[in-house]
C-alpha cells in the first residue's frame, strides 16, 4: 500500500473486493500520527454550543475558548449569547492555587450581566489535573442565581470526541425533566442531533409541523434551555448524527420511557424514510398522518426531481471521496452521490464503529476504499489513486483537495448552504456541480493532460 | 442581536470575553513549520493539535500537518513519556522528517513531563535516526500568549541547533517575528536587494503559501534548513524583528554564541522600514540602498502625500498581537492618524510603555492596554467612537455593531484573502496597508455621501 501508511494502520483500511469485510476501528489514534481527530472538549462543545440562550463558559487557559469562538454556523432565530467567547483564561497562579474562585466570580458576573436561562461550564484538560471542583462551584452559583448551572466533564484527555458527546449528553440530561409539560400534544417529538448549521433544523421542523407533529425541543440547533427542560414531555426522540446525542436518547428512554429512532435528513431516500418512520410511529393515534406525510414527500419530490436532473446529467460517472467526522453522515452521502449519478471511490470517518463500517461496506461498490481515523498523507494518496472529482470533508481536508486540484464540498460545520431535507439535496447537488464543473481545474497540473491545448501551451513555455 | 456589550465599563478580574490572543502552542507550531522538513509535534491531547491545525489552515488556506502524543487518561495520570517515545518512533518510521519540533501543552506542562530526558533516551535507543533532530520548547498555555509560544520555539531552535562551528561572520540573521509567509519572503527579497547574505529563521514562505502543483507534499520545499540554523551562531549580527516574538531568540543566540543582536520594530510603514534598511546598510557599509529600493520608498511617500487629506486626524482603534500593533501605531502616527485605543491580549507592561513612547505627547489622548480583550475594546468604542478599526478578523463584530470601517491586519484573518500573498513589511508592504486603509475610508465616504456630494473623482 505504499510507505504513506503505518503498518499498524493497515487494519483500519479496507478495500472492498474479494476479501470478506474485516476492519479495526473505534480505538485511540496512534501516538505520533497526524490524525484528523479532536478531543473530548471539542465533542462537548460541538453538541452544546448551539443552545443560544445559555451561557457557555470555558474553564481553562485561553486557547480552548479562542479556537471555539463562533466557528460553527449554528444559527439562532433569537438570542445569540452562544456566539460570544467566555473564558476564565487560567494563568499560572490559578494552576498552582486552583481556579474555583475565579470560576465563581466569572459566573456571577456573566449571569448578572446577560441573564441567561442556564449556563454550561466546560472543563478542560488542565482543570482535570488541578482538580477544581466544578460541580461544587456550579451548585453554589445555581443556588444563588436560580438558574441551572451545569458542569460539563469534558477534560480533553479523557477519550476522543465521542467521550465528549457523552459528557454533553449527561449535561443535557440534568436539564431534562425540570420543565412543565402540560400543554404538549401526544403527537410530539424532540429533534436530537441537529445543530442548525446553515438553518437546517428550520427546514426539518417545518416538515414535521406540516405533518402535524409538535416539536418540543431542538437538541441542540437553535436550542433553548426551557424547551430542553420540558423535552421529557415528547412522545418520541428523533435522533440524527452519529452518536452525538444518542446517549441522551438512551438516558431519556430509560428514565422517562421515551422511545427513540435514528434518522438522517441527508439525501432524498433517507429524508423521506425518516418522515415516514415518524409518521408510522404516530399512525395509531393519528390516522391521517401517513397521508399527510405522503403528500408532503410527493410535493417535495415533484419539485425536486426535475431540478436535480440537469445536475445529474453533468455529474454522471464522476467520482467522489468522502471523509467525515461521523460515519452516519457517510451513509447518507453515499446514497446522495448515487442519486446524482456519481460513484463513491473512498469513504471514511474519524469515529466510526465496526457496525458503521460494515454498513458502509454493504452499501458501497466494489473497489471502494473504506478508512477509519485517516491522515493527510493517506487521504491524498487515496485521492490521487482514485482520481476523484470531488472530496467531501471538513476544514482540515479542504486545502488537501485544492492542492491536488480536486473539487471540494464542506459537509462539516463550515458549510454555508443547508444540505438537509429535500431542498438540501438540491443545494448539495448544486454545490457539487459547481465545484466539479468549475473550469478552474483545467489549469491544474492533474487535468492538463486531458486538455491537450493547455499541455501544448505549457510545453511551449 | 450579536451586540451584547454594555456601554458601561466595569472592573473584571476573573473573566476573558472575546479574547485578543490565543494560547502558546499554536505559536510554537507555526514557528516549527518555518524549519525545512520539520514536523511540529504537540505533546498533549489530540484536541490541541487539531484546533491549532484547523486555525492555521483557516488563516493560511493551506494544509497544516502536525502530530500529537494523543494523551489518554493513563498518560495524564502516569505521565506522557511513553506516548512521546512511541510518537517519535512512529514519526521517523513513517513520515521521516528531518526535525521534530516538540511543544508542550498545559496538560503535559502541569503533569511535568521531562521532554529532554525522553528525547535523550530515545536517541540512545536508536529511535531517533542519526542525522535527524528533535528539539523542544516548553509552551504552557496558561502563560503569555501565542506570541510567547512562537518566541519560545525560536529560542529552542537556537538552543538546540545554533553553533559557532559553521557559517560566516558576513551573514546577518533575521528573526522575522510571528508574521505571514509573505512578510518573511519580503525580508529575504529586501536582503537580496541590499546585497547582503542573510539567514531568515523561521521562514514559512514556500511552506504556507504554496502554489498549486497537483500534488500534496507533506514537507514542502520551504523552511529554513538545519544547516542554515546551525550557521546562525557565526553570523555577524542578529536582527530581531519585534520584541515580543523575536527578542528572546536574539538574546539567546548572543549568550550561546556571542552573536550581537539588535531589536527593531516590525518593518511596517516607512519609518520602521528605514530603520531596518539602515541596520543592513551599517553592515554592508553602503551609504544608501539601491535605486530600486529608493524608488519603492518614493512611491509610498507619493501615495502618502497624495492622500494625506483623507488620513489626517482620523481616529483609529487598533488591536492584535503586540509587535504588529506597536509597528502599526508608529505607521499610523506618521501619517497624522490618531490611534485612540491600542490594545493587545498578550500580557506585558512593555507593550504599553513602547506604544506610549511612540505616541509621545499624544499618549494622554490614547488608551493603551495589554492583557485586554475585544469586549473591553468594544466598550471603549461605544463610549468614544472611532473612524476606523484595524485588527484581525474578530473585530468584525464590533465593526458591524458600531458601523465603523474595518481593515483586517494581523493574525488570524479567517474571512478574507490577500494576506497569504502580499506583504505588510517593507516599502511595498506599506503601500499595501496604505491602499487598504485609504480605500476602506473612501468606500465609507461614498456610502455615506448624500447624492449631491457623491463624487466621481476623489
Amino acid at each position: 500500500m505504499g510507505s504513506t501508511i503505518f503498518e499498524e494502520r493497515d487494519r483500519q483500511i479496507h478495500r472492498k473486493g474479494d476479501e470478506p469485510f474485516s476492519m479495526d476501528c473505534d480505538m485511540p489514534s496512534l501516538a505520533g500520527a497526524v490524525s484528523q481527530r479532536a478531543c473530548v472538549f471539542c465533542g462537548s462543545r460541538v453538541v452544546l454550543y448551539p443552545i443560544a440562550d445559555a451561557l457557555h463558559l470555558v474553564h481553562g487557559p485561553i486557547g480552548c475558548a479562542a479556537y471555539t469562538w463562533d466557528i460553527r454556523g449554528a444559527l439562532s432565530s433569537g438570542p445569540e449569547l452562544h456566539r460570544l467567547s467566555f473564558s476564565t483564561d487560567l494563568q499560572e497562579k490559578d494552576v498552582i492555587f486552583g481556579g474555583e474562585k475565579k470560576l465563581y466570580q466569572a459566573l456571577i458576573e456573566l449571569i448578572n450581566r446577560h441573564s441567561p436561562k442556564g449556563a454550561f461550564v466546560y472543563s478542560t484538560c488542565i482543570v482535570g489535573i488541578i482538580g477544581d471542583d466544578l460541580g461544587a462551584v456550579c451548585r453554589r452559583v445555581s443556588e444563588e442565581t436560580g438558574i441551572p448551572v451545569i458542569p460539563v466533564q469534558s477534560e480533553g484527555f479523557k477519550g476522543n470526541k465521542r467521550a465528549g458527546y457523552n459528557a454533553a449528553c449527561k449535561a443535557l440530561f440534568e436539564l431534562v425533566g425540570t420543565g412543565v409539560i402540560d400543554d404538549i400534544s401526544p403527537v410530539s417529538i424532540n429533534i436530537l442531533g441537529d445543530f442548525n448549521l446553515a438553518g437546517e433544523i428550520w427546514i426539518i421542523r417545518e416538515y414535521f409541523e406540516r405533518m402535524g407533529v409538535q416539536v418540543v425541543a431542538n437538541i441542540t440547533g437553535d436550542g433553548r434551555i426551557d424547551d430542553i427542560k420540558r423535552s421529557h414531555g415528547a412522545s418520541l426522540n428523533v435522533v440524527q448524527c452519529s452518536g452525538s446525542t444518542i446517549d441522551l436518547a438512551i438516558m431519556m428512554e430509560r428514565q422517562y420511557g421515551i422511545p427513540f429512532m435514528r434518522v438522517s435528513y441527508f439525501g432524498v431516500e433517507d429524508m423521506a424514510e425518516s418522515l415516514y418512520r415518524v409518521a408510522n410511529f404516530f399512525s395509531d393515534g393519528d390516522t391521517d398522518i401517513m397521508d399527510r406525510t405522503r403528500e408532503l414527500v410527493r410535493n417535495e419530490l415533484a419539485q425536486l426531481y426535475p431540478l436535480l436532473e440537469k445536475y445529474r446529467k453533468d455529474l454522471m460517472g464522476k467520482k467522489a471521496a468522502i471523509y467525515v467526522g461521523g460515519a452516519f453522515k457517510a451513509f447518507s452521502l453515499v446514497k446522495a452521490f448515487r442519486l446524482i449519478g456519481m460513484d463513491v471511490a473512498l469513504v471514511g470517518s474519524q469515529t466510526g464503529t465496526e457496525e458503521d463500517y460494515r454498513e458502509l461496506y454493504d452499501i458501497t461498490d466494489p473497489g471502494t476504499i473504506i478508512v477509519d481515523d485517516s491522515n493527510p498523507l493517506e487521504l491524498s494518496s487515496f485521492l490521487q489513486e482514485k482520481d476523484v472529482d470531488i472530496f467531501v470533508g471538513g476544514v482540515k481536508e479542504r486545502p488537501i483537495a485544492y492542492k491536488l486540484g480536486v473539487g471540494f464540498c464542506d459537509h462539516n460545520h463550515e458549510r454555508k448552504e443547508a444540505l438537509e431535507g429535500f431542498v438540501g439535496m438540491l443545494n448539495f447537488a448544486r454545490e457539487v456541480h459547481s465545484t466539479v464543473m468549475s473550469p478552474v481545474w483545467r489549469f491544474s497540473p492533474r487535468r492538463i493532460s486531458q486538455h491537450s491545448s493547455y499541455e501544448l501551451s505549457l510545453k511551449a513555455v | 442581536m450579536l451586540d451584547m456589550t454594555p456601554k458601561e465599563v466595569s472592573e473584571r478580574s476573573a473573566l476573558r470575553i472575546n479574547p485578543a490572543k490565543t494560547c502558546q502552542p499554536i505559536g510554537a507550531m507555526y514557528a516549527s513549520l518555518g524549519i525545512h522538513r520539520c514536523l511540529p509535534h504537540s505533546h498533549g491531547s489530540q484536541g490541541c493539535c487539531s484546533y491549532h491545525r484547523s486555525h492555521l489552515t483557516r488563516h493560511y488556506k493551506e494544509p497544516v500537518v502536525a502530530s500529537t502524543s494523543s494523551f489518554t487518561e493513563g498518560a495524564a495520570v502516569f505521565g506522557g513519556g511513553p506516548n512521546l517515545r512511541q510518537s517519535l518512533n512512529n514519526i521517523f518510521q513513517v513520515y521521516n522528517p528531518d526535525v521534530v519540533a516538540v511543544h508542550t501543552t498545559c496538560l503535559s506542562e502541569t503533569i511535568g513531563d521531562d521532554i529532554p530526558s525522553v528525547v535523550r533516551k530515545a536517541r540512545e535507543d536508536g529511535i531517533i535516526p542519526d542525522g535527524k533532530f528533535v528539539i523542544h520548547a516548553n509552551t504552557p498555555s496558561y502563560v503569555g500568549s501565542n506570541v510567547t509560544g512562537f518566541s519560545n520555539m525560536v529560542k529552542a531552535m537556537i538552543d538546540y541547533l545554533s553553533s559557532r562551528e559553521f557559517g560566516s561572520s558576513k551573514d546577518v540573521n533575521v528573526i522575522p517575528g510571528y508574521v505571514d509567509p509573505a512578510d518573511m519572503r519580503e525580508i529575504k527579497r529586501m536582503l537580496g536587494e541590499l546585497n547582503v547574505s542573510g539567514i531568515v529563521f523561521p521562514d514559512t514562505s514556500d511552506v504556507l503559501d504554496l502554489p498549486m502543483t497537483g500534488s500534496y507534499e507533506m514537507f514542502p520545499k520551504g523552511g529554513t534548513t538545519i544547516e542554515q540554523i546551525m550557521k546562525t551562531g557565526s553570523s555577524g549580527l542578529t536582527i530581531s524583528l519585534g520584541a515580543f516574538a523575536s527578542e528572546a531568540g536574539g538574546a539567546s543566540l548572543e549568550s550561546k554564541c556571542g552573536v550581537p543582536f539588535k531589536v527593531l520594530d516590525l518593518p511596517v510603514g516607512v519609518h520602521a522600514t528605514d530603520m531596518f534598511v539602515k541596520s543592513i546598510l551599517e553592515i554592508t557599509g553602503e551609504i544608501r540602498p539601491p535605486a530600486s529600493m529608493i524608488d519603492d520608498r518614493g512611491r509610498v511617500m507619493d501615495l502618502m502625500t497624495d492622500m494625506q487629506g483623507y488620513l489626517y486626524g482620523k481616529k483609529v482603534a487598533l488591536y492584535g498581537d503586540p509587535d504588529q500593533v506597536i509597528a502599526m501605531t508608529d505607521f499610523l502616527v506618521s501619517m497624522g492618524m490618531r490611534p485612540v485605543y491600542v490594545i493587545t491580549g498578550t500580557p506585558g507592561k512593555r507593550f504599553e510603555d513602547r506604544v506610549n513612547r511612540i505616541l509621545g505627547n499624544d499618549s494622554s489622548n490614547c488608551l493603551v492596554k495589554a492583557s485586554a480583550d475585544l469586549f473591553y475594546l468594544h466598550q471603549l468604542i461605544k463610549n468614544g467612537p472611532v473612524d476606523l478599526i484595524i485588527g484581525n478578523t474578530y473585530g468584525k463584530y464590533i465593526a458591524r455593531a458600531e458601523d465603523i470601517p474595518f481593515v483586517r491586519y494581523g493574525f488570524p484573518i479567517l474571512d478574507r484573502v490577500g494576506h497569504g500573498f502580499f506583504p505588510t513589511f517593507g516599502y511595498r508592504g506599506a503601500m499595501r496597508i496604505l491602499t487598504s486603509i485609504i480605500n476602506t475610508l473612501l468606500d465609507r465616504v461614498d456610502r455615506d455621501a448624500p447624492e449631491e456630494r457623491f463624487e466621481l473623482v476623489m
